[in-house]
């Protein structure tokens, strides 16, 4: 007979690796009503049918945003790309702040006829490299990196970077 | 029940450090006097970290001033995860060891916990109005930081709910044990899923993406939200055990009195 505490130390095991188990495949399986938005890759292979609501998420692609503005409501154009596939937003109404080429957004709508996303709304999608201005400036000058394009160089060769002074 | 006894009497031979550090008395002796010094750095790194970050460390690029909030809502969701992960801890010790001591820190980690999260939401949803466009999206990493607020709570709740204090220290510790598995789900929920929150700044292996300018406050402010909570937490168990000494006094004085 083992000791009780022994005892119980194994069954709280036992019970954690079940739990652990039960959670991560539920995890697993419910892993595509988990993510919170498609990417154009995924949009343009699952092709959702037209009217269905679900968020797309990827970069907006450099040179594609053309604003139109009727009565005083902007109306903005811009695709949407990961990379590798892009797909074409419409959006009637006023940007968040941080909307410029080579951010990302979510954008909350459907597919409309002609392969054009219709957007309710879109939110930006703020990226996780946190840098002041002048040294996003001196990567720019330097040519290692345009925000346009997307997120930043690798780490370690800006975060520590020498800033002249005074730019 | 009966163990109990049995490691009072062998203690010094077979119960080790554990039953050692977790003598209530003890345990008294030794943060009593540390309590002014924890408090003390509390206040002084958590006020460096913070005016450091707000007045001295720059603006971000791109988000200006509201990138700031970080200074806040980092330490703060990282103060609120240790915190869960030791509150399993002293569940684990009471259930399998029947900790006295475990289950006092049990019942008082959980409402500085709740607090810190709270403050972890809080500011996070000030600063996705302005950059996101959106106080609140039921993404992955925001949801699943929404039930750690409420698995606090639950075990708040659960703790306090039963006349026999032993049976809601048995309840809060499974189900803080159970809700231990939300942990992992809120550190890897940026990298399994697409999130509208953005994936991780600070890394330990390759660099991180963040100017050190901005790094050194924010790690300073973490500390202090560290050491704050862990402050709270010890000056909690401290009231607790007095409190429980004064009552079993006033009790033993009671029967006294014919």
């Amino acid at each position: 007979m083992r000791k009780p505490k022994t005892r119980r130390l194994y069954l709280v095991l036992a019970c954690g690796l079940c739990l652990g188990a039960a959670v991560g495949l539920m995890l697993a399986a419910f892993s595509s009503t988990l993510t919170y938005f498609l990417s154009p890759r995924e949009v343009l292979v699952k092709h959702p049918a037209q009217g269905l609501t679900f968020r797309l998420g990827g970069i907006v692609q450099m040179g594609t945003v053309k604003t139109t503005d009727i009565a005083g409501v902007p109306t903005t154009l811009f695709h949407v790309t990961d990379g590798r596939a892009a797909v074409p937003v419409v959006f009637t109404g006023v940007l968040p702040d941080l909307f410029r080429e080579g951010q990302g957004v979510v954008a909350i709508g459907s597919m409309a006829p002609g392969g054009v996303f219709q957007a309710d709304e879109v939110l930006a999608k703020h990226g996780a490299a946190y840098m002041p201005k002048d040294v996003e400036q001196s990567l720019k000058e330097a040519g290692k990196w345009d925000p346009k394009y997307g997120p930043p160089p690798a780490a370690d060769t800006w975060n520590t970077m020498q800033v002249k002074a005074g730019s | 029940m009966n163990e109990n006894v049995l490691n009072g009497t062998r203690g010094e031979k077979s119960g080790g450090w554990l039953h050692y550090f977790a003598n209530p008395g003890r345990f008294m002796r030794v943060a009593r006097p540390a309590l002014p010094w924890l408090a003390a750095f509390s206040v002084a790194l958590t006020a460096c970290g913070i005016i450091w970050g707000y007045q001295f460390a720059p603006a971000d690029w791109e988000q200006g001033d509201a990138a700031r909030i970080m200074y806040v809502h980092v330490p703060a969701a990282w103060a609120a995860m240790s915190g869960y992960a030791a509150l399993a801890v002293c569940s684990l010790l009471s259930i399998v060891w029947r900790h006295p001591l475990a289950d006092i820190a049990a019942e008082e980690i959980g409402p500085v916990g709740a607090g810190f999260t709270f403050v972890c939401l809080v500011s996070g949803s000030l600063w996705g109005r302005p950059m996101w466009g959106a106080y609140w999206v039921w993404d992955a990493r925001l949801t699943s930081v929404l039930l750690l607020f409420f698995l606090y709570l639950g075990h708040i709740a659960l703790i306090r709910a039963f006349d026999n204090k032993a049976h809601g220290y048995r309840a809060a510790a499974i189900l803080a044990l159970v809700g231990a598995i939300n942990l992992p789900i809120i550190v890897f929920s940026v990298q399994w899923w697409n999130t509208l929150h953005q994936g991780n700044t600070i890394s330990f292996s390759g660099g991180s993406k963040i100017y050190v300018t901005m790094l050194y406050p924010l790690l300073i402010s973490s500390l202090g939200f560290y050491m704050s909570f862990f402050t709270l937490v010890v000056a909690r168990i401290c009231a607790a055990i007095a409190e429980r000494k004064t009552r079993s006094l006033l009790l033993a004085a009671a029967e006294q009195t014919p």
